[in-house]
């Protein structure tokens, strides 16, 4: 398999829109049809294409389980972190009006939804890969 | 807006922070791992105990998740039939993260130590999600947190037959949520609605449908496997026999009890007693079931010849005395299985806790193994004879109040024979325990062929750490048995609350 | 005649179509012997009762939820299922990489995939 052009040609050129199309559908979560867990595992599937084009070393090379792990851990943090300054602001859990109304800034709400939907998505991406690694990977490194 | 106000999101939150944080602490030192989970822990217990006495003193304590107002958005509930479920399951936790730190150094590889820290703290903070939510899709998500974690948790063992009970559980609970997710999805085909509260109050008008019926059904089976009632509890006894002991501690005692606790929480509040006596009469045949649970569980608990499995089996006994509680569903029956699934969880934990410093020490659990133990670890083995005469029922332990108040309340509805069954199950319930007595006490350790070599590693008790809270687990069942009227205090307003508030 | 028929079956067809793929599933997880036929038919299971939820969603000419011209009185879909199932979905997706993990070490342990096979080597240990 890794001496196929074609593959490698075309997922080389597909990976880029494919990723693109991940960070949009990220972004138009606030607003309409899309948000984190969608975009994520886009996310992943272009790394999973990557990995069936190049092979897993190769992959692995650029982003370890070092890497994932505080990918997830920081998916998750914004999260909650966003969650937690709700609180802060006097507000219940994850309240964004709340936010909102503290720091004066009109439609800051869209804006916290998008960070928590990247949030969530660098989240989904990152336990996606996690999973790919564990299961194609036999296993190895794996944690 | 003092802190207390956000404690019921609190409970949830900070614990997933937590693991977090010890994912990322063990890339540097798996040392680091432990404190942090023991600290959230012990904080969560904390404030579940503060969280219980604010309800107790001034009602139930509605959360509304980013102040949408329930029909649209998520709220958490605490009144005081999940928060006397929350002290408890915490209470257990707490005890098993202490016990867990040198039980783990043992059976789980140091790779996986990390990651073990990890699900136990993502399992606790599941069933935490569980007890306090008050939306019954978010009921499922968190149900489904604790399951992976669950399956994940009895994998790490280093006996390769773990994961083949992993994987047979797996396969079962995804049947079980499934099922689950089909009876939600029809309540709210009929309702409209997701809100725990809100479906009580609009189930009534349509008692009468299929959907209904259907729903009750789904989750009714869902629910029954997940808390492995009598003939659905094929996973139990792998998944308890093969996981590692502190993995086998918590999802014995906190993890039944939450399913438990889930099932009760359908039953009497979603579906309230007039739809489960008089539209869709199931109560006779819950009772009929768990006495057959009972006897059922009893026996083939006689026959095991190892330690953790005969525990397994008497769980699935227990249970049915759980199940009988709901199946009576009269005030003093519930109070009576209220207590239960507080006493059980104390005993069974301790009793699982035994079973693991013997395989910690000796490192085998087959009961022929254990003859004349008393001497090596004594201990241990009367903590063991304590909280089994708990599970017998013995005054003036726990398990004698609540088997007593179950038996109060089958006489109160006439049922004297289901009344039997009860004294039976206690009886055979005597027989097991025995067993391991007569083993422990009464078996000559140099009659058999014993190797030399485990006398030697059996010499003495375990570490403190695990033995501190196995013995205050066998003290607890002597004094919630003798002070069983300060639990009332909680659990007489929870019967109450669940026979529909009157 | 046809009238109860057309009742029962066929203005219901999303339902029943839906309970065929849920017993496919269960078939397949109770009957099939190879532990990876196993989660195929739990992954089918668990498809046929998320396309229970997205159809009861339906809303016959509805649109997407989104904030349209007409304003509030737009007809539109109901969306609440559809955000559930999406959480149902990755639910699925993680129960299945942990039973594929499991099986990945089921397989390097005995090195069998088939239930009864399997069965025979954990009790031969």
């Amino acid at each position: 398999m890794m001496e196929n052009v074609v593959i490698r040609t075309v997922s080389r050129l597909a990976v880029p829109f494919i990723q693109i199309f991940a960070l949009y559908v990220i972004v138009h979560g606030a607003s309409g049809a899309g948000g984190g867990f969608q975009g994520g595992v886009v996310f992943a599937a272009s790394f999973i294409l990557m990995i069936i084009a190049f092979g897993m070393a190769n992959v692995r090379r650029r982003i370890d389980n070092r890497g994932i792990m505080w990918l997830s851990v920081i998916g998750i943090a914004t999260y909650a972190g966003i969650g937690f300054l709700a609180l802060l602001m006097a507000g219940n859990f994850l309240e964004y009006a709340a936010i909102e109304a503290a720091l004066g800034i009109p439609h800051l709400h869209g804006i916290l939804i998008d960070l928590v939907e990247a949030g969530i998505g660098i989240a989904v991406m990152a336990s996606m890969v996690s999973i790919i690694y564990d299961i194609a990977g036999n296993g190895e490194e794996s944690s | 807006m003092t802190i207390i106000n956000h404690v019921p999101v609190l409970l949830v939150a900070i614990p997933i922070i937590a693991s977090l944080l010890i994912l990322a602490a063990g890339w540097y030192d798996r040392r680091f791992c432990y404190p942090i989970a023991l600290i959230t822990i012990l904080s969560q217990f904390v404030a579940s105990i503060a969280i219980l006495l604010q309800v107790l003193d001034g009602g139930t304590i509605h959360y509304h998740l980013g102040n949408w107002a329930p029909p649209l958005g998520i709220e958490l509930v605490i009144d005081s039939f999940n928060g006397f479920i929350l002290v408890a399951i915490l209470l257990l936790a707490a005890a098993t993260i202490i016990y867990a730190r040198r039980s783990v150094e043992k059976e789980i590889a140091p790779d996986k130590i990390v990651s073990f820290y990890v699900l136990f703290q993502l399992l606790v903070t599941g069933l935490v999600g569980m007890t306090i939510t008050g939306d019954i899709f978010n009921l499922y998500v968190f149900l489904e947190i604790s399951s992976i974690a669950a399956y994940t948790l009895i994998a790490s063992s280093r006996k390769p037959h773990s994961y083949v009970a992993s994987f047979n559980y797996l396969i079962l609970g995804s049947i079980a949520a499934g099922f689950i997710l089909l009876g939600i999805g029809n309540l709210y085909v009929a309702t409209g609605t997701l809100n725990m509260a809100e479906l009580a109050v609009m189930l009534p008008a349509s008692y009468h449908l299929a959907t209904i019926h259907s729903a009750f059904l789904f989750l009714m089976i869902g629910f029954s496997i997940k808390v492995a009632f009598f003939p659905l509890h094929l996973w139990l006894p792998d998944a308890y026999a093969e996981s590692p002991s502190a993995v086998t501690v918590l999802i014995s005692t906190v993890m039944a009890k939450v399913s438990v606790y889930a099932l009760f929480r359908i039953l009497f509040t979603v579906f309230t007693t007039a739809y489960i006596i008089d539209s869709f009469p199931v109560t006779g045949f819950i009772l009929l079931m768990s006495t057959v649970a009972i006897v059922a569980g009893a026996v083939l608990a006689i026959a095991q010849e190892d330690l953790k499995r005969m525990l397994a089996y008497s769980s699935v006994s227990q249970i049915g005395y759980i199940m009988f509680a709901l199946g009576v569903a009269n005030e003093i029956a519930l109070e009576g299985g209220l207590l239960h699934i507080l006493g059980h969880a104390v005993m069974k934990g301790c009793l699982f806790m035994v079973a693991g410093m013997i395989i910690y020490r000796m490192g085998t659990s087959r009961l022929s193994d254990m003859k004349g133990l008393s001497k090596t670890m004594p201990i241990s083995c009367a903590a063991f004879a304590l909280a089994g005469a708990s599970m017998i029922g013995i005054p003036p332990t726990i398990g004698f109040m609540s088997k007593y108040y179950l038996v109060l309340g089958a006489f109160e509805a006439g049922l004297w024979p289901y009344a039997a069954v009860l004294l039976i199950g206690s009886l055979l319930a005597a027989i097991y325990i025995w067993r391991f007595i007569e083993i422990a006490y009464f078996g000559d350790p140099h009659g058999a062929d014993h190797n030399e070599e485990q006398t030697q590693t059996a010499e003495r008790e375990g570490p403190l750490s695990m033995l501190a809270p196995m013995v205050g687990l066998a003290i607890l069942c002597l004094l919630f048995g003798i002070f069983v009227e300060v639990l009332m205090q909680a659990v007489g307003p929870a019967a109450l609350l669940l026979l529909g508030g009157a | 005649m046809i009238e109860p028929f057309y009742e029962l079956f066929l203005s219901r067809y999303n339902y029943w179509m839906a309970i065929i793929l849920m017993l496919i599933g269960l078939y397949a997880l109770i009957a099939k012997q190879n532990l990876v036929k196993k989660i195929i038919g739990l992954n089918i299971f668990q498809t046929a009762i998320f396309l229970f939820y997205i159809s009861f969603a339906e809303v016959r000419g509805g649109t997407a939820p989104i904030y349209t011209a007409e304003g509030v009185h737009a007809l539109y879909v109901n969306p609440l299922p559809h955000v559930l199932i999406l959480t149902a979905i990755v639910v699925g997706v993680s129960v299945t990489a942990v039973a594929l993990s499991l099986i990945v070490r089921i397989y390097e342990e005995y090195g069998v995939l088939d239930e009864d096979e399997l069965m025979l080597a954990v009790r031969k240990r």
